[in-house]
């Protein structure tokens, strides 16, 4: 059994964000990088307790980046995985991307390619779906549960006021979220081992992009807020009935 | 040439977000001067005519038992060749849990451009550019599509739902249907509840709230408005509350008309989730709390006594009391 978790690179959490270059560029300065909380809290750690529970599992990383996304991906090893591959090429678009991981996918006969659910900066949710076309294997969004019995998976995804549960053969893309598994901090052996673990670099294969950031805008700062005395809930009530007009 | 809408529904009713995905592509087609058409894949018992009121003319409906449960790989090989037949240009989602199921697969079959998460209509001026959300709603990027088909996923709650007049002709469309790979086992729903993904007010609670026990505080203030409940990440995490009500950055991201935030501070993680709410109340104790600067009406108070008498009002204004 072999499983790929793709592994992206965002923002802190916390990072400020404005942007540069006449709003075209995301202003890098200062800015601390994270590994994308999806990719690390549920892609990555429920396909290390996979691998716990059945050692004979290959987990290989992969990751579509310059070489600045090292360190990024050194980190998802410091926490599990046996080696990364690293397609060198700035994420473009997301039909590109996904190429380029569709690509190492088919070279390397995977049971199954784990993303997050979606990547903090971009909020595409739109890699694993296009994946798992070009790959032409079933594709299961927003997954809250994985569960693997022999060659058959048994996931539960997000859907409108709940959670559907599904059966389905391997092989299988699928994008994970909150309830797959709880986040874990690496010790240092992981640190240490994650030096010495192969991480393979590669060339992109040539795919057209499809679309282009034209630039980047910040929401219109907020009015400021109106503040309702606290003896007087009731004025509250009338402001949103009658002023705000939501209820 | 047309703007082809796929209709989304559960158990046989069009989804809510599917009106709002309507209205917008009847919007781009008015735009690009052409029709709009919809696909509804498997059996409804909604009136398909009558989402004409919607600005459809024309609705592709595949009922074949083997869509009766969503199969992402099925049902895009089924939307693909409704696009070729119909020679649609623009093709539009809902950014739902379908939607981003189906629409990323579409956009890589079809080698089409894809703007997943789009808040306003396109620019078709000079080229096809669409504004979407990134940065979890801290900020917009305006996304050209460069390939001739374009798809686009609209946010839930970002376009308002707009109804006319008007009867669509409804057409069965004979599709090939593989047999779905992905066998659906169970539905868990939590039933009398509103979803909060679908929600139109929410109001959430946070530590602030001292304990489980106390939630009853926001439960009958959602009652009272007809709302969803929802909670911070800590309050998720220490099992005060289901994981599924947890909001933010790494929970659901929602965009609800109203968000009531009860005893939360405001964290830029949980921000980022509710941050596209059209109006934001804050109720805390504490004047300093960072949530105050990105609300629209607070009350400085404490919630215990407080959103009991907002409940009051509530009620009082809905007749209810
Ligand atoms: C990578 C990362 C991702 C994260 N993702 C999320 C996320 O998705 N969602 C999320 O919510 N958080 C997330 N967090 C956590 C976030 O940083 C905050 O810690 C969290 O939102 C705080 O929750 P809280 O507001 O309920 O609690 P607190 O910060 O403890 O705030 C409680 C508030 O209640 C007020 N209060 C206390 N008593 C009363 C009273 N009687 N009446 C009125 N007000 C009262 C206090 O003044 C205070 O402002 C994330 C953190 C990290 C690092
Ligand atoms: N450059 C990248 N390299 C590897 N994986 C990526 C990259 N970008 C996105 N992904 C994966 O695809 C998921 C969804 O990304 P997105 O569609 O951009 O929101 C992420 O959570 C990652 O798992």
């Amino acid at each position: 059994m072999k499983i790929l978790v793709c592994i992206s690179k965002t923002p802190d959490t916390t990072a400020k964000i404005a942007f540069t270059d006449n709003n075209t560029k995301f202003a890098e300065a200062g800015v601390q990088w994270i590994i994308n909380p999806y990719d690390e809290w549920y892609a990555l750690v429920r396909a290390i307790e996979l691998k716990e529970k059945d050692p004979s599992i290959v987990l290989h990383l992969v990751t579509v980046g310059g070489a600045d996304t090292e360190p990024i991906i050194r980190k998802a090893l410091a926490l599990g995985g046996d080696e990364a591959i690293r397609v060198n090429a700035d994420s473009r678009d997301s039909f590109y991307v996904a190429s380029q991981i569709a690509h190492v996918a088919k070279e390397g006969g995977y049971d199954l390619v784990f993303t997050g659910r979606e990547t903090i900066d971009y909020n595409g949710s739109s890699i694993g779906g296009m994946v798992a076309e070009l790959l032409d294997q079933p594709y299961i969004p927003l997954a809250v549960k994985f569960e693997l019995n022999g060659t058959t998976a048994i996931i539960n995804r997000e859907i409108e006021g709940g959670e559907e549960v599904c059966e389905v053969p391997l092989p299988v893309v699928v994008s994970c979220q909150k309830g797959m598994a709880e986040q874990r901090i690496p010790n240092m052996k992981g640190i240490m081992g994650a030096r010495t673990k192969p991480l393979k670099v590669v060339e992109p294969v040539a795919v057209d992009t499809l679309t282009s950031i034209v630039g980047f805008e910040l929401p219109p700062a907020k009015a400021g807020v109106k503040l309702v005395p606290a003896d007087n809930p009731a004025e509250l009530v009338r402001l949103l009935h009658e002023e705000a007009k939501v209820i | 040439m047309s703007v082809l809408i796929f209709i989304d529904q559960a158990d046989g009713h069009v989804k809510k977000a599917a009106y709002e995905a309507m209205s917008y592509g009847a919007a781009v087609a008015a735009q690009l001067g052409t029709s709009a058409e919809g696909v509804v894949l498997g059996p409804v018992s909604d009136d398909l005519a009558a989402l004409g009121k919607y600005g459809v003319k024309k609705i592709h409906h595949v009922n074949n038992p083997a869509l009766d449960h969503f199969d992402a790989q099925v049902f895009t090989k089924v939307i693909a060749q409704v696009v070729e037949s119909t020679g649609a240009q623009v093709v539009v989602f809902s950014n739902n849990v379908d939607g981003k199921g189906i629409a990323p697969r579409l956009a890589a079959r079809l080698k089409a451009g894809l703007v997943p998460g789009a808040v306003s209509l396109p620019e078709t001026g000079n080229g096809f550019v669409v504004k979407k959300n990134v940065f979890s709603g801290k900020a917009f990027a305006n996304i050209a599509v460069n390939s001739p088909i374009k798809i686009i996923s609209v946010n839930p709650n970002s376009y308002p739902v707009k109804e006319g007049e008007g009867t669509a002709e409804v057409a069965a469309f004979n599709a090939t249907v593989d047999a779905p790979k992905v066998k659906v086992t169970a539905t868990n729903k939590v039933t009398g509840e509103v979803p909060l993904s679908e929600a139109e007010i929410v109001v959430s609670g946070g530590r602030g709230l001292k304990g489980p026990e106390n939630w009853g505080l926001v439960e009958d203030l959602a009652k009272a408005l007809g709302a969803a409940t929802a909670c911070s990440r800590p309050v998720a995490d220490v099992h005060w509350r289901p994981h599924h009500e947890h909001v933010g950055q790494t929970g659901l991201a929602i965009a609800p008309n109203l968000y009531i935030a009860i005893g939360i501070s405001g964290a830029i993680q949980h921000l980022a989730g509710v941050n596209r709410s059209k109006v934001i109340v804050v109720i805390n104790k504490d004047p300093e709390a960072p949530f105050f600067k990105a609300a629209d009406y607070g009350i400085v108070g404490d919630a215990f006594e407080v959103v009991p008498k907002i409940t009051e009002a509530v009620k009082k204004l809905k007749g209810m009391a």
